[in-house]
């Protein structure tokens, strides 16, 4: 039943949908990263003026699915072509490539803010006070106190949102983007082999979660080094 | 404006009863698929309690796999696997050409056991969150087992439970959009059937987020509604 030559045959014809499945999620998440880190941030501060709308965004991209928001700024933006194109801004929207890159980036974003918001208020006070004691500004007691100690305690629910991220990089198939999940689609309707085209492909995603992971759990571990594992 | 207006109005020539009606539909394909994925979930978080090897190990490879692999690929899994088998059986029976899975039965088992596999690790938490003093308890009170689960200790589980659960339900209702791909006519296909005859596919996919998230916000209002009833006569930490 287990027919290891087609194996052999599909796993080269996935893999070639790798570096694009690694690029999406790649860019998407260091771009979404930056935009959680600055959205947090904003809301330290609290004028209702900038959080408000940060809320907003937020509740907005996380109570609708991800495939709605590919599909609005893809084929929904599209009928603002002329527009578009009058701000110079058609180049970026016409490329499912972009699209996609842009709505995760948006769609991790808002996620990675809520993470970062509760990780950045859940540095003890007391650390905030000694360092305005010894005389550091704002931005040193950011730099040196609040985001190091914040960003630490963030990685385990950072890296759900990130692994939840490689596994939204398939919808992106879906605006005619080849990555893995769409050559996998593409297999299956060839070959009528969704089994074997599922385990071959899944083995895929689950060894790209499990490396991420891993490299998080070390990344965690090595900046707790007080901190002795049982 | 207008336009947009017209386009959604429920009267003659608006799209508005048929995006609305899909959403009904969104809305039953979520909740089955819930409530399959609390019976998946169930069992698989008792597998992984269990100390049994192979049901523990079952119940992890099932977690692992449903909620590192995309979706998508166990909803063509799924459908494709499921029609190709059902097409092989046809043949046969001596009918011709490709028989497809029922796409809201297939839709709802992806959700299942998809949001299974987060659900087990909702119930394993709440399961030994459980003040162990509670089985001991049942014990002395000759409770059996079945009596001591559902009498004692799922009640109290629940409060546990409960946020978590409201976590898998608002990400299973994001999920059934992926459902659309197999042509199920929920709120997204709907979106999408709309966008393409009336060629405004803003309005159209605007509305559905609009509706997802009109769906998101009541049902989480009922989430935290029973999370205030679970934890009545019980003082938060």
């Amino acid at each position: 039943m287990i027919d290891l030559h087609f194996f052999v045959e599909i796993i080269p014809t996935l893999l070639s949908g790798l570096p694009l499945t690694l690029q999406l999620a790649g860019l998407s998440i260091a771009i979404g990263f930056a935009l959680a880190l600055l959205l947090a941030l904003a809301q330290q501060g609290n004028h209702r003026m900038l959080v408000w709308p940060i809320r907003a965004f937020v509740a907005v991209f996380r109570g609708t699915p991800l495939l709605v928001q590919i599909f609005l700024i893809y084929y929904g933006l599209g009928q603002f072509r002329p527009t578009l194109q009058a701000v110079g801004l058609w180049w970026l929207f016409r490329e499912p490539y972009w699209c996609a890159i842009i709505a995760l980036s948006l769609n991790t974003g808002a996620y990675g803010s809520e993470i970062l918001r509760g990780a950045i208020q859940g540095v003890p006070r007391g650390l905030v006070e000694a360092a305005s004691a010894f005389g550091m500004t704002r931005i040193q007691t950011l730099r040196l106190v609040v985001l190091p100690l914040a960003l630490r305690q963030a990685i385990p629910s950072y890296s759900n949102e990130i692994i939840l991220m490689v596994k939204g990089t398939s919808l992106a198939s879906i605006v005619t983007l080849m990555e893995v999940t769409g050559i996998a689609q593409g297999l299956i309707s060839q070959t009528y082999r969704a089994v074997e085209v599922f385990v071959a492909a899944g083995a895929i995603y689950l060894t790209i979660n499990f490396t991420i992971i891993s490299a998080l759990n070390a990344l965690e571990t090595w900046l707790t080094p007080y901190r002795v594992r049982a | 404006m207008t336009d947009a207006l017209h386009i959604l109005s429920l009267g003659k020539g608006g799209w508005g009863g048929a995006l609305l009606l899909a959403a009904g539909v969104t809305f039953a394909l979520s909740v089955l698929g819930f409530l399959l994925g609390a019976l998946f979930g169930a069992i698989a978080a008792g597998g992984r309690l269990s100390t049994g090897a192979i049901p523990s190990w079952v119940a992890k490879a099932h977690g692992t796999v449903f909620r590192g692999v995309p979706d998508l690929l166990t909803i063509y899994l799924l459908y494709y696997g499921g029609s190709i088998t059902l097409t092989e059986i046809g043949k046969f029976f001596g009918s011709a050409g490709f028989v497809g899975l029922p796409t809201f039965a297939t839709g709802v088992l992806a959700i299942g056991i998809i949001s299974g596999a987060y659900q087990a690790e909702v119930y394993r938490g709440a399961y030994l969150a459980v003040d162990p003093g509670q089985f001991e308890a049942c014990k002395a009170l000759g409770l059996s087992r079945l009596q001591s689960l559902r009498l004692v200790i799922i009640p109290q589980l629940m409060r546990h439970a409960l946020p978590g659960l409201g976590n898998v339900w608002q990400l299973v209702l994001k999920d059934s959009a992926l459902i659309s791909v197999i042509g199920l006519v929920e709120l997204m296909r709907q979106s999408q059937i709309g966008a393409g005859s009336m060629r405004e596919p803003f309005v159209f996919y605007l509305a559905a987020a609009a509706l997802y998230f009109l769906i998101a916000a009541v049902t989480g209002s009922v989430f935290r509604y029973g999370e205030a009833r679970a934890w009545r006569g019980m003082v938060h930490a």
